[in-house]
């Protein structure tokens, strides 16, 4: 059951990406569940024939993943969500997807690995495969909620970015939210930003389905609106037939690359919290950000001048911002349920001009308040 | 109430020890406060351990896992033995005496009932051992106030055991106050 919006309510964050992803006109899912995030699959089940969607549950995660990418074709709105062993799965498609600039959504909500692991406990062991996890110098947008609320606007902005510049996006939540409840008020739907993507504003004659406009995005028609049009993971021209011609293949990649790299403003996003007068910084992301930014609430209450930097979008990776921190605090502290994945991209970011510290857990338990604050308490004294 | 109350729910899946957790926060938010809920369980449906943890305070809740908690309700010999020593110093620890028969020592106060023998004798029932424990929880604490949990109950369990979860619920809420009668006599 939904319920009102603008009222309290208990939520957990797999409903809250349900809720996001009808909010944002979602109208197909095809998944193949999987803990810890069956409850998505469940209740897309429940609730996309009440509003005219499509639910379909496949026979595995690559056959989920194509058949989005067929819905999306087709003119609707199309997510999936899976964790871990189905997210490698789902890669292939996903690189398809990617190439031939078919908008969908992924949702992987964490869990420990590599392989079957342990379904239940939560990891954030698949940061550098949402970013590569299909081969090819691929662009992504990956992006990351720490809250039940965020689980919800995250979705809404995931499909939002997806049929703006026609690219997979990845939601890469964690089991602890997945699967956390806690009191969340739900906006309105008219106070929620729905991007549509675009259509063709030519006749189906004069079409060129991947002759791109200024902002280097090729209007998209629907199959079965008339617009006649080849779809291939073939290096292809504007008319979209595959050719080996090379300046058309490095053109197209580029292209690939710019269109999302030229709206870095659009896609990134960060929270700055208590950075101001900060001499020592957190970077956390997901679950770990709440532990982060509890334990610099508890410096700064023993009088140590802490900050949080969370990445809410992940991929691109927010360097600039990063940069920027490392010119006016020591010490950076990555903590995250890895053993270093963001830390090398942070490293690369501070590029030497503060000390860079990991908290890094993979006992599949979420990281301690008291970790995090033991390392900024830490602080050395010249970096 | 003031402050926070963090609560961990223990004992063996199927016992229903998440769905109460959720009740209890879901009752925490009706009355406005903040309220999380997580869990841990194995693959199983049935049998191996389950836990459940609920954090309930009028401030913001940032971490979402429970430390040591205040109150601990254990429901399994495997759950009495690991969760009940870890719990604050005048924390409470309600103990199903049904399946747990050694209690290690623990440095809080101990409530013991027979929680799932008596929703079986009573509501015919043992699987609404959960809501009866839940009904114990709140009175004992008073966390939440017993019309929330119950709206809260009524709006969370299964379409058709509204009425059996109910009793059992008012049923715990009695010997906690029995429990508090006998305490200040």
């Amino acid at each position: 059951m939904s319920g009102p919006a603008g009222v309290a309510r208990l939520m957990q964050g797999n409903e809250a990406v349900v809720e996001g992803a009808l909010a944002a006109g979602v109208r197909f899912f095809a998944g193949y569940p999987i803990t810890p995030s069956t409850e998505i699959a469940e209740l897309m089940a429940e609730r996309l024939p009440l509003v005219g969607g499509k639910f379909i549950q496949m026979e595995d995660e690559i056959a989920s993943m194509a058949a989005v990418i067929g819905a999306s074709l087709a003119g609707l709105k199309a997510l999936t969500a899976t964790s871990g062993p189905g997210f490698s799965l789902k890669q292939e498609n996903i690189g398809y997807a990617a190439m031939a600039e078919i908008p969908c959504v992924i949702v992987n909500v964490q869990r420990w690995g590599p392989s079957t692991g342990i379904p239940t406990a939560p990891a954030q062991g698949d940061v550098m495969q949402a970013r590569w996890g299909t081969h090819g110098d691929h662009p992504v947008i990956a992006l990351c909620p720490s809250s039940v609320r965020e689980a919800f606007d995250l979705t809404v902005r995931a499909v939002n970015l997806a049929e703006k510049y026609r690219v997979p996006v990845i939601l890469l939540m964690d089991e602890v939210v997945g699967h956390m409840r806690e009191r969340v008020v739900l906006p309105p739907p008219e106070e929620v930003e729905v991007v549509e993507r675009k259509k063709p504003r030519v006749p189906p004659g004069d079409y060129y389905p991947y002759r791109p406009d200024e902002d280097g995005v090729p209007p998209m028609a629907n199959f079965g609106d008339g617009y006649r049009y080849h779809v291939t993971g073939l290096v292809h021209d504007e008319k979209g037939n595959p050719t080996t011609d090379p300046r058309v293949a490095e053109e197209l990649l580029l292209r690939l690359h710019r269109k999302i790299y030229d709206h870095l403003d659009d896609i990134l996003s960060v929270e700055r919290y208590m950075l101001e007068d900060a001499e020592v910084a957190v970077v956390a992301y997901g679950a770990v950000a709440r532990a982060a930014r509890r334990a610099v609430k508890e410096a700064r209450a023993a009088g140590i001048n802490a900050g949080l930097l969370r990445p809410v979008t992940i991929w691109p990776f927010p360097e600039r911002e990063v940069a920027e921190l490392a010119q006016r605090v020591r010490l950076v502290v990555v903590a995250e349920m890895n053993l270093g994945q963001l830390r090398l991209e942070v490293e690369r970011a501070v590029g030497g001009r503060a000390a860079v510290k990991g908290i890094h857990r993979v006992s599949g338990e979420l990281i301690t308040v008291e970790e995090i604050l033991a390392a900024l308490r830490e602080v050395p004294e010249h970096a | 109430m003031t402050g926070t109350w963090e609560f961990r729910l223990s004992g063996s899946g199927g016992q229903g020890l998440i769905l109460a957790g959720v009740i209890l926060a879901d009752a925490a938010v009706r009355e406005g406060k903040n309220a999380v809920q997580s869990q841990s369980y194995g693959p199983e449906a049935r049998g191996g351990a389950s836990k459940a943890e609920v954090i309930i305070s009028l401030d913001e809740i940032d971490y979402p896992k429970v430390g040591v908690p205040d109150v601990v309700l254990v429901m399994s010999q495997e759950a009495a033995d690991k969760y009940a020593p870890a719990v604050k110093k005048n924390g409470l620890v309600v103990v199903d005496s049904t399946y747990v028969k050694r209690l290690p020592p623990v440095p809080g106060r101990v409530y013991s009932f027979p929680i799932s023998r008596l929703a079986k004798e009573r509501m015919g029932k043992e699987l609404v051992a959960n809501a009866l424990a839940l009904g114990i929880l709140v009175g004992l604490t008073g966390a939440v106030s017993p019309q929330a949990v119950k709206e809260a109950l009524l709006a969370r369990v299964p379409k058709g055991s509204e009425a059996q979860n109910l009793q059992a619920l008012e049923l715990g809420l009695e010997l906690a106050a029995a429990q508090a009668m006998k305490a200040s006599a």
